[in-house]
């Protein structure tokens, strides 16, 4: 076949003069700027918000389901409305981002992390390596969110961490099935042959050689899982398995306000549904763009 | 080329989406129907199915009192014995006449179906016999005065058609032969039922030529399909839709305080109680939620009217009773407590909680009409007067498990009952499995004074007499703030502007009761 | 070949065995489905009597016992809810939910393969970019809400399409399906466009980036620069180098529409598999949970036999078997 050897350890986009490359497109900049803001915002969430949202003594129900812009019982004006409780919108949005931010990366990451080390063992060391592996990703991917997310409610209550131990458990075999065809595929290239034909030792191979060229099929399943997650999490907050109903994510305040959606209270879901498209758009750009400047195999840098 | 023809199929199926037949009715059901078998599965919407193409020989009318069905009448001969008397000239759909045996293989056949969930409302029945076709006499071993109410359970299919008939017989048709007010056509496990005119029911021919109850659980879906025309009418109107429909003039709601209620149980029985602390969390020296005090601060630091009206949408009615206005027993004399945050914190104070203390308050998500949302407002209300109260909320089949097993301290129940001795028997009365007693009584609340009053009652075979001790027995435990009632629901239908319903406080969505 | 086969089968039954383990000991750890089951107004002695019959009053391994002496005489147990075995309820939602699903698929084929295979080629174009950022949107919006939105303006504000439920249908070899009739398809458009939007964005994203890493590739190059025409050199060259990790997602992600076509079905009222599923863990019915899992992982199994057999079929250097050679 056509192969060429690569030579992954060189990668093309050294840190410096990384900046300027990044900001050749001035798209994915203002998307780095509008990402940077939100994760500020959600960071600073405590000290913009007008009221905190998680702390029931601060909600009044005479508040309830007020339209942007009006004022509640005693004369405060709500920004974006309010929601059933009377809790501000706005205010649940900035801390509704943060706990989806932490529950999207974090869970993405360590799916990640746990995906692409045993899709690389099953593509490297194949034979019953590769079958357990590939058969408990079966069992995984068939065993159903749901029913892991309502195991660990009924098992350890509520909680961030369970919901991102659930997101975890549910994909880490999307990323291990996608590692291991990568993996396959590079494994009968010719510099892998080389590499083992030099003496090179197994993790080496793997991490310095194998590793790199199986990163950007991944990383396109990678950006894409994290709105995944986001939204999954939202999923099980609209089933009722999610975080707890008085700390809502993004997620859940967009499920608690599907059902006033007919009734024309578009913004207890519009404006936290406006806020979670933002967020994904920014980290798909900044993601896309990242990618381009890191692949190994792209010299070009994708001028604007 | 495309596009075409998806603009083809859209006036093809604009066509036959009108094409409906005008004697034609499409209702949307809230919750999935299982089994046609009448005496297999014992939920509501089962039994919403049954009641179109079966009877009982009690009926329920619209105020969930029981009025005469396929008996036309019947009187206790003594305190052990009960007699019917058949309606007569009642045909089944295939013909064949209706009489005395097709009862008594109905009760027989209640008892005996494996994993059948109606042999409760026919096991206390120790001797049942035909006296002539049209006359049954039952028998109890101790007197009991439920035996009609019993009976309203207890659907009448045909001897000929269901003898051997397992449930499967009745999913396909072929033992579905009923003396209901339809025949069955169809059954789409997961979809629809579809239904045919009976004309000639003996309570007279219902106006729809066909009727197709359709399935559909999610309430903006089912919304939907009735702005869209997709069906005429649906049952369980979401309440933030309320508003919408209210002020369309295309449809028309109906509506009727329906029986069930929301209370919260509390933990009665244990000196340290899993979910109650004091505000920094360490455990107390005693179960405040064991002080009457204690409890009646709760009740009065719960504004009603703001749930009601708030996150209801006016769909509920403040509740002091397990029982709604309509419902046999409902104490009329006792009144919601009224909001009152101050006499609430001195209470609290009065009971040796000046601080206050700490509670988690458990409720379900998936089950009442805005569970959650009541839950969290109960939690806002309570902190408000000092009771820092966190919420947590689970899917009922995680929740259920649990709340019977006594894991939580203070928790969300609705209950529907069409009596009130019979709530406050499965509620409230001191547990006991051989009298059936306390099934539900979460609080593990317990009086011996409403536990005799109850025996009393259920002894007592006139309804009159049996209506006093029933609340008498229910003051006593309100009196006690055995449980703190929330609200009882209204139960909403909305429909096309021209048809008509008789709502029902026993929430049964009845094709043949819409004209 | 037939030994690879032979194998993957003795695999498959004990990822079987052991996903039947997995969702007793899950279903036990949820809780008592006893609790689900009994009517309201049934004292504790009818419900001692009912947990008996169902044996449900057994220890958790002898029911487990039970359970595995029975389903290997093939019979998978009794709907708790349905009183109806619970293959039957599983085999008869089997196809609403395969249609469903296959729409689905295609649609994402069909419409995410052109649209990522223009966006790599031209990933700079205003067209390019549009396409791009119109997929981050099939992905970021929750399926629940796209899909009341979806019924919110084409069957309530434009009456076009039916808002939900499964249309006319028509049995083929005594299976009811839908596509056949005018109805059937216009029932399933919203919920299969529902469902592929997800898969759509993906497909059409590493399509994209699967076309924009073989035209850096140097056999690309060099077959540009001997003069192949731009056609040849992507349906010879770039859509072989993108077909294998689409094949894998399209692998995994049919797999996953089937068992995870659970909201989509919910909110279009679709009587399919999913939303049996979801009902059945609502009410903790066992037998069709575990049913519908044996059934879902050996679907998933053959999938994935399917998806190495295709690789072997697109890339020859793959060598199907477990060893190394």
């Amino acid at each position: 076949m056509n192969d060429t050897v690569h030579d992954p350890s060189a990668l093309p986009a050294t840190l410096p003069g990384f900046a300027p490359r990044f900001a050749r497109d001035s798209v994915a900049l203002a998307a780095l700027a509008m990402l940077a803001l939100l994760i500020l915002a959600a960071i600073f969430a405590p000290w913009i918000a007008p009221q905190n949202p998680y702390d029931l003594a601060q909600l009044d129900l005479m508040d309830s389901k007020l339209a942007p812009g009006a004022a509640g019982a005693d004369g405060r004006h709500f920004l974006l409305g309010t929601d059933e409780q009377g809790r501000d919108i706005f205010s649940a949005i900035l801390y509704g981002m943060r706990t989806s931010l932490i529950a999207g990366s974090v869970s993405t990451v360590l799916a990640l992390i746990i995906g692409l080390f045993f899709g690389l063992c099953a593509a490297w060391f194949r034979g019953w390596v590769d079958a357990i592996i590939m058969r408990v990703a079966d069992l995984q991917l068939s065993f159903p969110s749901i029913l892991i997310a309502l195991v660990l409610l009924a098992a350890l209550g509520q909680g961030l961490d369970k919901i991102i131990f659930a997101l975890v458990a549910v994909q880490w075999a999307y990323y291990a099935r996608t590692a291991r065809a990568a993996g396959m595929a590079e494994r009968e290239k010719d510099y892998l042959s080389a590499a083992i034909a030099l003496g090179l030792k197994t993790p080496r191979i793997i991490f310095r050689h194998l590793l790199p060229n199986c990163l950007p099929p991944l990383m396109v399943v990678a950006t894409v899982q994290i709105a995944a997650a986001i939204s999954l999490e939202a999923t099980l907050s609209f089933l009722g398995l999610g975080l707890p109903i008085t700390e809502p994510s993004l997620g859940l305040l967009i499920a608690n306000g599907y059902a006033h959606l007919l009734s024309g209270k578009y913004w207890i879901s519009f404006f936290p549904g406006l806020t979670l498209l933002v967020l994904i758009v920014c980290i798909n750009l900044v993601a896309d763009r990242l990618r381009d400047l890191f692949d190994p195999r792209r010299t070009d840098t994708g001028s604007n | 080329m495309m596009k075409f023809n998806i603009r083809l199929w859209i006036c093809v199926a604009t066509l036959l989406a009108n094409a409906a037949m005008a004697g034609d009715l499409r209702i949307g059901m809230s919750a999935d129907i299982t089994s046609m078998d009448p005496h297999a599965v014992n939920i509501t919407p089962n039994n919403n199915i049954g009641w179109h193409v079966f009877d009982a020989l009690v009926h329920v009318d619209a105020d969930a009192r029981i009025a005469p069905g396929l008996a036309q009448s019947w009187r206790a001969v003594d305190d052990t014995t009960w007699e019917f008397k058949l309606r007569r000239n009642v045909k089944f759909h295939d013909g064949s006449p209706f009489t005395a045996d097709d009862v008594l293989f109905s009760m027989d056949r209640a008892e005996k179906l494996p994993n059948g969930q109606y042999a409760s409302f026919v096991q206390r029945l120790t001797d049942r016999r035909a006296v002539d076709p049209y006359t049954v006499r039952v028998k109890t071993a101790t007197p009991y005065a439920m035996v009609p109410y019993d009976l309203n359970s207890i659907f009448i299919v045909s001897k000929k058609a269901a003898a051997n008939a397992s449930p499967e017989d009745f999913n396909n048709g072929k033992a579905m032969i009923g003396t209901g007010p339809f025949r069955f056509t169809r059954f789409a496990r997961g979809d629809r039922v579809e239904l045919a005119k009976n004309p000639t029911y003996w309570g007279g021919a219902p106006a729809w030529d066909k009727v197709i109850f359709r399935i559909i659980p999610n309430d903006p879906a089912r919304i939907a399909a009735l702005l869209s025309g997709d069906i005429d009418a649906i049952e369980a109107i979401p309440t933030p839709d309320l508003a919408r429909i209210r002020a369309d003039k295309r449809f028309r709601l109906a509506q009727k305080v329906s029986w069930r209620t929301i209370f919260f149980h509390m933990d009665q029985w244990r000196d340290v109680s899993p979910f109650v602390t004091d505000r920094s969390g360490k455990p107390l020296p005693k179960n405040p939620l064991k002080d009457v005090n204690v409890r009646l601060a709760i009740s009065k630091a719960i504004n009603r009217q703001a749930i009601v009206e708030r996150l209801m949408e006016n769909a509920a009615i403040p509740a002091s009773n397990l029982v709604s206005p309509p419902v046999f027993g409902h104490v009329a004399a006792i009144k919601p407590e009224a909001n009152d945050p101050e006499a609430a914190k001195q209470l609290l104070a009065r009971a040796g909680y000046p601080d206050g203390f700490a509670l988690t308050l458990h409720a379900p998500n998936n089950r009442y009409v805005n569970d959650d949302q009541i839950a969290q407002s109960v939690a806002q209300m309570l902190t408000r007067v000092g009771i820092s109260t966190k919420v947590e909320t689970m899917p009922i089949n995680v929740y259920l498990p649990k709340a019977r097993n006594g894991d939580f301290s203070f928790s969300m129940l609705g209950w529907g009952s069409f009596s009130g001795d019979l709530a406050l028997r499965a509620l409230l009365a001191t547990p006991n499995a051989d009298k059936g007693y306390g099934a539900w009584n979460w609080s593990r609340y317990a009086n011996p004074a409403m536990d005799k009053l109850l025996d009393q009652g259920f002894a007592t075979v006139d309804e009159k007499k049996r209506e006093g001790i029933a609340r008498e027995a229910a003051a006593i435990a309100l009196k006690d703030q055995a449980v703190i009632p929330i609200h009882h629901q209204i139960a909403v239908w909305a429909m096309k502007a021209n048809i008509n319903y008789v709502a029902r406080t026993d929430e049964y969505t009845f094709a043949h009761h819409m004209k | 070949m037939p030994g690879f086969l032979l194998q993957r089968l003795a695999q498959a039954l004990l990822v079987i065995f052991i996903m039947s383990l997995l969702v007793f000991g899950g279903v036990y750890a949820i809780g008592d489905p006893m609790a689900m089951m009994i009517p309201p107004d049934a004292t504790q002695a009818d419900a001692a009597r009912m947990a008996a019959a169902l044996g449900l009053d057994q220890p958790l391994w002898r029911q487990y016992g039970v359970f595995l002496s029975q389903a290997l005489h093939g019979n998978l147990g009794v709907s708790f809810a349905f009183h109806v075995p619970a293959v039957t309820l599983i085999l008869e939602r089997l196809p609403a939910t395969l249609e469903l699903a296959i729409a689905a698929t295609l649609m994402a084929i069909i419409f995410g393969i052109p649209l990522g295979l223009y966006a790599g080629l031209r990933p700079n174009g205003f067209i390019g970019r549009s396409i791009m950022a119109g997929s981050i949107l099939g992905f970021s919006l929750p399926t629940f809400w796209v899909g009341l939105i979806f019924i919110l303006v084409f069957s309530v504000q434009l009456g076009w399409l039916p808002a939900s439920g499964r249309g006319e249908t028509v049995d083929v070899f005594g299976v009811p399906l839908s596509f056949l009739t005018a109805d059937g398809l216009q029932h399933m458009l919203m919920p299969a466009l529902n469902l592929a939007l997800f898969k759509l964005a993906l497909v059409t994203r590493l399509v994209r980036a699967g076309a924009r890493e073989a035209l850096s590739l140097d056999y690309v190059r060099f077959a540009r620069a001997k003069g192949l025409t731009e056609a040849r050199v992507i349906g010879a060259h770039v859509l072989r180098n993108i077909l294998i990790p689409v094949v894998t997602v399209i692998g995994l992600e049919f797999g996953s529409l089937v068992a995870f076509a659970v909201v989509t079905e919910t909110i279009f009222a679709w009587p399919g598999m999913g939303k049996l599923l979801i009902d059945s863990i609502n009410v903790l019915d066992r037998p069709v949970v575990v049913a519908y899992l044996c059934v879902t992982v050996t679907l998933f199994v053959l999938i994935n036999l399917a998806v190495d057999l295709a690789y072997a079929a697109l890339d020859p250097r793959v060598r199907l078997g477990g060893e190394a050679r």
